[in-house]
């Protein structure tokens, strides 16, 4: 495993409206590396996830995020994902009127734009996207379909994970993509994700469930409660959590060390 | 409720008539009660006002203090006018009617595409013709007394189109109407058009407007669309009129048992538009498509008015009206549902949704329901709003630019009812017309979200 640092979160603080939702995250991710992050609901997990994508409306209050080495916090969410990164969504937008196939070769070519590299033919893309299609098994016209619209929950979450697939980002975040997939999705999605991993890039999943991480085995889980990573161990830390739930994590960091 | 309104003495559409009487003397002997009756009635009201419930939000202010002069005398267009103009289907695979401020011009016009046994002529002709009987039918489903430019049109018009599609017949090839204005200031056209399709009969038929110049013109047509049992009319109206002019049309439609009747509008030019339009229903099992998008920036004030009466069990009706409005412009929406009592199982439904640009813009809708019948489902619904933020987000997190998700959003609005168009060729040329004139709204580029 190569030691290059992807991604370097450094004491960062973010709230909305006034209030301090992140509390100072430490966070570093290395190419080949899988990280879980873990933790109760409304403890900050989807803050985090929209503020290293770069949604709007969150004041940063201190620190930094660093990816590739460049500084994050002046980029727009698509010069970011230029970059390389990638958010799946926790609740994916309906877009009516949006076709998934004229959607993603924009977003296709416009990455491949940015990084100077030549954009797909119509011929190219087709090919390209249809072998994707494959992988995700998703259903026979969603292509045609406007983006995300009639779709089930598990047929969104298997379209993040599709646009993953297609984007190919150095670094893919996905935000609770396990909940509400049953254990055949939960497969495909794991395999998507899977088939994204190697040496040179890394994935950040957060999940409530260590399920997920029976297919996507992590080398790193953190614990995140109110706006802070309060314990962070091995792949084992993920059972643990299940068994035991979050209250011993929780009281053990309110301890004094 | 109803209010006298003064008409001065010396209001120019009366002023008109008494030049029109003098010149008019070969008319067919129906005809001049027939223009006495729509005098008569605009006499009643006079012009709308902003305290008439029905154009509460139109103020045609502008249009009364214009001295109007109705086109009597056809004018020739030449030929290479005509290709200036960009208009859909180009490419010469419709048969096409061309007008001049309200007058069909003969030499510019192709008909034969349309099949023999269709009876199509002038206005100017057919309401010479005795066997068309148009004496019995010509304004058999207008109404007047709501709509004084509807009025005006019986007292002046000249000339349009009459077209019969006989039983049965399936006309594969559409129909393309395009009505040009000279564009003079002051200059006022009434064409008048009748279509009738026979039972089981099928036709689309294109109907779009366009300006030579760019003056202070009014072009009020009215179409009556006669849709007989079981009959298929497709009708896409495009109004790309000069950004001076004033648009006022009425579009009426008596629909039989069985049949479907879809009519679209594409509304982009006029200074003042609106489309008056009324449907009545008045077969069992018909489903009846109102179907419109309004382009507008500037100062333009762009009106869709309806009325879609049910006046029979088992029938369907949607209106489905999407606004982009851009600078100070304004969008109106007004739609009537009127279900009789007769008029069980009716299913109507009715939706406006405007989309502002820029702060000054603005939109008033109306839905009115009147329901006289217990065993029915209606909805509607009305939105103002900016474009959904949370949309480019998710676009932009994919790699999509700012200008780029904007753009395809406000795009995705206006597919929402160009897509309702059947006509395949129609529905990609109306997408490429939508693009190109969305493409010169100043925030098309960087729409403002708040
Ligand atoms: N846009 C927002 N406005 C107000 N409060 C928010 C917003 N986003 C998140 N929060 C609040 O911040 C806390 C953390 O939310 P979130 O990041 O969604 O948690 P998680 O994903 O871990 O469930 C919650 O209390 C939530 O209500
Ligand atoms: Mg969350």
């Amino acid at each position: 495993m190569s030691n290059k640092s992807l991604l370097r979160i450094n004491n960062l603080q973010a709230g909305v409206e006034g209030r301090t939702i992140l509390k100072g995250i430490n966070l570093e991710i290395n190419a080949g590396e899988v990280h879980a992050i873990m933790g109760p609901n409304g403890s900050g997990k989807s803050t985090l996830a929209s503020v290293i994508a770069g949604r709007e409306g969150y004041e940063i209050l201190g620190g930094e995020i660093e990816f590739r080495g460049e500084d994050l916090m002046d980029m727009e969410a698509d010069e970011r994902a230029h970059l390389g990164l990638f958010l799946a969504f926790q609740y994916p937008v309906e877009i009516p009127g949006v076709n998934t196939t004229y959607f993603l070769k924009s977003a296709i070519n416009e990455t491949r734009k940015a990084r100077g590299e030549k954009e797909l033919d119509a011929v190219e893309f087709l090919k390209f996207i249809k072998s994707k299609a494959k992988l995700l098994d998703l259903p026979e016209d969603f292509l045609k379909r406007s983006l995300n619209v009639g779709f089930s929950g598990g047929e969104k979450k298997r379209n993040e994970i599709f646009q993953m697939a297609a984007l190919e980002p150095v670094m893919a975040v996905l935000d609770e993509t396990d909940s509400g997939l049953d254990i055949d999705a939960l497969k495909v999605v794991a395999n998507g994700v899977n088939q994204l991993r190697g040496p040179e890039s890394a994935q950040l999943v957060i999940t409530h469930y260590q399920r997920l991480l029976d297919y996507i085995v992590p080398d790193v889980v953190h614990v995140l409660h109110d706006g802070r990573i309060i314990k962070t161990g091995p792949k084992e830390l993920a059972h643990e959590l299940e068994d035991k739930g979050y209250d011993w994590v929780i009281k053990e960091a309110e301890q004094p060390a | 409720m109803t209010e006298t309104v003064q008409i001065e003495e010396s209001d120019s559409w009366l002023e008109a008539f008494e030049a029109l009487e003098h010149a008019d003397k070969d008319s067919p002997t129906w005809l001049i009660p027939f223009r006495k009756a729509g005098l008569a009635q605009y006499a009643k009201t006079g012009l709308p006002t902003l305290r008439d419930e029905d154009w509460r939000f139109t103020n045609i202010d502008p249009i009364r203090k214009t001295a109007f002069r109705p086109t009597l005398a056809p004018g020739i267009l030449e030929a290479a006018m005509l290709d200036g103009i960009p208009y859909p289907l180009k490419t010469g695979n419709a048969a096409r009617l061309v007008f001049l401020d309200g007058h069909f011009q003969r030499e510019l016009s192709d008909m034969s595409k349309l099949p023999q046994n269709v009876t199509s002529l002038s206005m100017k002709d057919a309401v010479a013709r005795e066997d068309l009987r148009l004496d019995q039918h010509l304004g058999q489903y207008t109404y007047h007394h709501d709509n004084p430019f509807a009025a005006l049109n019986a007292a002046f018009f000249q000339d349009g189109f009459y077209l019969n599609i006989p039983k049965n017949l399936q006309i594969e090839t559409p129909l393309h109407i395009i009505h040009l204005s000279s564009g003079n200031d002051a200059q006022a056209s009434f064409a008048r058009f009748f279509i009738r399709a026979g039972e089981f009969s099928k036709c689309t038929i294109l109907e779009s407007h366009h300006a030579l110049s760019e003056g202070i013109y009014l072009n009020a047509p009215t179409t009556e669309f006669v849709v007989e049992n079981e009959a298929n009319i497709e009708h896409i109206k495009i109004q790309d009129e000069s950004k001076q002019a004033f648009h006022l049309a009425s579009v009426y439609a008596h629909v039989g048992r069985a049949a479907q009747f879809h009519s679209h509008y594409l509304n982009m030019g006029g200074r003042i538009s609106r489309n008056n339009i009324r449907t009545k229903l008045n077969g069992e099992g018909l489903e009846c498509v109102l179907n419109g998008l309004y382009l507008a920036d500037g100062d333009q004030l762009s009106d869709n008015h309806m009325i879609v009466d049910h006046s029979k069990p088992h029938c369907d009706s949607h209106e489905y009206f999407n606004g982009i409005l851009d600078d100070k412009a304004r969008g109106v929406f007004h739609g009537r549902i009127l279900v009789q009592q007769i008029a069980q199982k009716t299913d109507a439904k009715q939706t406006n949704k405007n989309l502002l640009l820029s702060n000054d813009a603005t939109a008033d809708t109306k839905p009115q329901l009147e329901i006289y019948a217990d065993d029915v489902k209606c909805t509607h619904g009305a939105t103002i709003g900016q474009l959904d933020d949370e949309a480019i987000y998710y676009l932009r997190t994919r790699g999509v630019p700012k200008a780029v998700a904007q753009q395809m959003l406000v795009h995705a609005f206006a597919g929402e009812i160009i897509d309702r168009i059947h006509h395949e060729l129609i529905r990609e040329e109306l997408d490429e017309v939508v693009w190109t004139r969305l493409e010169k709204f100043a925030h098309f580029q960087n729409v403002s979200t708040t």
